[in-house]
C-alpha cells in the first residue's frame, strides 16, 4: 500500500528496509547513529551503525574492502561534493576491482551523496556533479526524481553487486510523493517514460524531471504535446528508451540542472545525434545551468539555474513559432 | 601485548623460509628478463632486495587473512600463496592468469588464498584492509588483515586518515611498511622529517616497532607478535621493515637518482645470503642443500613460465563482459 511520505523519508525507508532484510548491509557516515535513540542504532545496533571521522578517503576505502568481504555497505556522505576528496576510492578503487580482478571480486557498496542545494549555500555545497562519475566504467550513478523512485533506487542499488552513487537532490528533500510501505524495488539502468506526448522528448534528470513535467503542462495549453522522458540511472544509460521516444517525437530537449559542457545532458544529446539522427527534425536543445560556479546570492543564484521558462522557450525553437501539425 | 613468542629456528622453518625468498628472487629476475624481451608487456615493479618482508610476513598468514599488496606486490602474492604459473600468465596477459589479463602486475588479485588485491596508487589499499578487519570482526570471525606499503605512502592523507580510523575503531589489522629508503626516484629524507614510520603513527598509540627488514626471522618474530595479539582482537599495530630495493622504481629505470650498491655491500644486505649463512653457521644448511633449494626455485619459475606462455590469450571482448558485476 502506498502512502505520501517525503524524498528524504522514502530513502532512510529502503535503508533501513534492506538493513532487517539482509544483515550484511551495513550503513556509516559523519554525524550518523549519534544517540541510542537513533532509529538505525536502535534496530541494528552500533556495530552496523556507525559515525566515522571526517574522512572521507579512509571511510569509502574502508566500505571498499568490506564489500570485498561480501558485506553491503551505504556510506552516508551528505553533500556529493565531500566525495570529491576521495576520488581515488571513488573513481579508482571500487569500480576498477571488479575488472581489474577478472570477475574475481564484487564490490556491493551505496554511497549516499546529496547534490543541487541551491539554496544559499554557494559554491562548495551546491553542485550537480553526477556527470563526473557517470563515464568511470563499473561505476553506477543513479539519479531519483520521486519519492517511490528514491525508496526503489535506493533498495535496488543496495542489493546491487557493483558500487552505486545514488545522488539525492537537497531541493526535494521534502517534496511529498507516494511511497509503497513494503519493499519497493525499482531496477537499475531503465530509464521511464513520465509523461506521453507526440510533439517533442524532453529528458529531464533528477530534480529536472518535475521541472519538465510543468513545462510540459504550459505548453499543451499552446498544443503542443510533449514527452517526458526520465533516465532514473545515468550509468548504465538506457539509450533504447530516449532514442525510442525521439523516434516518435522527432524533437529533443536535454534539460540538466548541472553545467553544459561535459555533462550528462551532453552525453544523452551525442547517443541520440549518434543513434537517433534520422529521426530528429531540428537540433537538439540543451537546457543546462550555466558554466559557473554557483554564486550565493539569490537572484545570481536562479539566473544560472534551468527553469520552467528556459525549458518552455527551448521546446518552442525546437518545434518552430507555429503550432506542430506535420 | 605480550611479548613476541620465541620460536626455534629450526631446519625445516629455515628451509621454508630460504624457498619462499628464492621463489620470489628467481621469479622477479626472470620477470625482468621476460619484460626486456617484451614477452612481460607492461610496466613492472619489481622487489628484488625485499623478499624477507613478504616472507616472514605472509608465511604466518592462513589463507582467510587478507592481504593487500601495492604496485610491488608480485613477492607480497606469492609468498601469499598464488601459484606462480597463474602470476606468470597474468604478467603476459594471458588468459590463465591470476586476472585473466585484465589486471597485469599492479592489480594482482587471489581470492582463494587471500591475497586481496594489489592496488596501483600509492596507499590506495590502506584503507581497503581497514576493510576487510572490519568484515571479520563484524562476522565474528579471527581473522586478521594486513597492507604492505612503501615509506613513500606514509606522507599521504590516505595514510593519516586510516590509522586514525583503525585506532580508533580498535581494528584488527597489521599496516607492514616496507621502508626501502626510496619513495619512487626520491630518497625518504626528500620527502618528510621524520624519519621513522613508527615515529609517524606514535601519537595515536599503535603498537609498533622497526625491525631489520632484510632479516627474515627478525620480520618474522615481530609480526607474530603483532598476529597473536590480533587475532585476538587487538589492533592496529605498525610494522615497519627497514630493507632496500635492488632494482630501479621500476623496470629500465635508469636509477640516475642513487649510487648502485657495491657487490660485496649487497652480499651483506642480501636476505637470502644472509639466512643462508645463518644455516650454515648454525648447522641446519649445507651447500648442497642450499644449492638444491635455488635449484627447486628456477625449476618451478620456469615451469611457470612454459604454463604462462602455453596459456592462450583471453577473448578481447571479455573486458566488456566484466565491467559490471551481474
Amino acid at each position: 500500500m502506498a502512502r505520501e511520505i517525503p524524498y528524504i523519508q522514502a530513502i532512510g525507508e529502503a535503508v533501513h528496509q534492506e538493513m532487517a532484510r539482509d544483515e550484511t548491509v551495513i550503513y556509516f557516515g559523519q554525524n550518523l547513529g549519534l544517540t541510542e535513540d537513533d532509529p538505525y542504532v536502535k534496530a541494528f545496533g552500533g556495530d552496523r551503525v556507525r559515525v566515522t571521522p571526517i574522512s572521507e578517503t579512509a571511510e569509502i576505502g574502508m566500505a571498499v574492502g568490506a564489500a570485498f568481504a561480501g558485506f553491503r555497505p551505504v556510506v552516508q556522505l551528505y553533500m556529493a561534493e565531500f566525495m570529491l576528496v576521495a576520488m581515488d576510492q571513488v573513481v579508482n578503487e571500487a569500480p576498477r576491482f571488479y575488472g581489474m580482478s577478472g570477475g574475481e571480486v564484487r564490490v556491493p557498496l551505496v554511497l549516499q551523496a546529496g547534490y543541487g542545494f541551491t539554496a544559499g549555500w554557494a559554491g562548495q555545497h551546491t553542485g550537480t556533479i553526477y556527470g563526473m562519475f557517470m563515464g568511470v566504467p563499473g561505476l553506477k550513478v543513479v539519479v531519483p526524481s520521486t519519492p517511490a523512485d528514491a525508496k526503489g533506487l535506493m533498495t535496488a542499488s543496495i542489493r546491487d553487486d557493483n558500487p552505486v552513487v545514488f545522488f539525492h537532490n537537497y531541493l526535494m528533500t521534502l517534496e511529498h510523493g507516494d511511497v509503497p510501505e513494503g519493499e519497493h524495488v525499482v531496477p537499475l539502468g531503465e530509464a521511464v517514460v513520465r509523461r506521453e506526448g507526440s510533439d517533442v522528448t524532453i529528458v529531464g534528470i533528477g530534480w529536472t524531471v518535475g521541472k519538465a513535467l510543468a513545462a510540459a503542462e504550459q505548453l499543451a495549453a499552446d498544443g503542443i504535446e510533449a514527452e517526458v522522458v526520465d533516465p532514473r540511472t545515468l550509468a548504465p544509460l538506457d539509450v533504447a528508451t530516449i532514442v525510442h521516444s525521439v523516434e516518435k517525437t522527432g524533437r529533443l530537449v536535454v534539460v540538466d540542472q548541472a553545467t553544459r559542457h561535459a555533462s550528462a545532458a551532453a552525453v544523452i544529446a551525442a547517443e541520440v545525434a549518434s543513434e537517433g539522427f534520422s529521426a530528429l527534425k531540428a537540433p537538439i536543445g540543451l537546457v543546462t545551468a550555466l558554466d559557473a560556479t554557483i554564486p550565493y546570492s539569490q537572484p545570481m543564484e536562479e539566473y544560472l539555474m534551468p527553469s520552467e521558462e528556459r525549458i518552455v522557450a527551448a521546446v518552442q525553437q525546437a518545434v518552430g513559432s507555429s503550432p506542430v501539425a506535420a | 601485548m605480550d611479548a613476541p613468542p620465541t620460536e626455534e629456528l629450526d631446519a625445516a622453518l629455515g628451509v621454508e623460509l630460504l624457498h619462499g625468498m628464492w621463489r620470489i628472487r628467481v621469479f622477479e629476475e626472470r620477470v625482468g628478463q621476460l619484460t626486456r624481451a617484451d614477452e612481460v608487456h607492461g610496466l613492472v615493479h619489481l622487489s628484488i632486495g625485499q623478499e624477507a618482508v613478504a616472507v616472514g610476513v605472509c608465511s604466518r598468514l592462513s589463507n582467510d587473512d587478507a592481504v593487500y599488496g601495492n604496485h610491488r606486490a608480485h613477492g607480497h602474492a606469492i609468498a601469499k600463496g598464488a601459484p606462480l604459473g597463474r602470476v606468470m600468465a597474468e604478467l603476459m596477459g594471458r588468459d590463465d592468469g591470476l586476472c585473466r589479463g585484465l589486471g597485469g602486475s599492479m592489480h594482482l588479485v587471489d581470492v582463494e588464498h587471500g591475497f586481496l588485491g594489489a592496488t596501483g596508487v600509492v596507499g590506495g589499499n590502506v584503507p581497503l584492509a581497514l576493510g576487510s578487519a572490519l568484515a571479520g570482526r563484524l562476522a565474528g570471525r579471527d581473522e586478521v588483515a594486513v597492507v604492505f606499503f612503501g615509506d613513500g605512502a606514509v606522507q599521504g592523507g590516505i595514510f593519516v586518515e586510516s590509522v586514525n580510523l583503525a585506532a580508533l575503531w580498535a581494528l584488527p589489522v597489521i599496516l607492514v611498511c616496507e621502508n626501502n629508503g626510496f619513495a619512487e626516484f626520491t630518497p625518504r629524507s626528500a620527502h618528510s622529517t621524520v624519519e621513522r614510520v613508527t615515529d609517524v603513527v606514535a601519537p595515536y598509540g599503535l603498537a609498533r616497532t622497526t625491525v631489520d627488514g632484510n632479516d627474515v626471522v627478525a620480520v618474522r618474530r615481530a609480526f607474530g607478535g603483532f598476529l597473536e595479539a590480533a587475532r585476538r582482537g587487538e589492533g592496529p599495530f605498525l610494522l615497519e621493515c627497514l630493507t632496500h630495493r635492488l632494482r630501479g622504481h621500476y623496470e629500465g629505470d635508469p636509477q640516475r637518482y642513487r649510487e648502485a650498491v657495491a657487490q660485496d655491500e649487497w652480499q651483506r644486505l642480501d636476505p637470502i645470503r644472509r639466512l643462508e649463512r645463518r644455516g650454515h653457521d648454525e648447522g641446519w644448511l649445507d651447500g648442497e642443500a642450499a644449492a638444491r633449494l635455488e635449484k627447486s626455485a628456477r625449476d618451478e619459475v620456469e615451469e611457470a613460465v612454459g604454463f604462462a606462455r602455453e596459456s592462450p590469450f583471453p577473448a578481447a571482448s571479455l573486458t566488456s563482459d566484466l565491467t559490471y558485476a551481474t
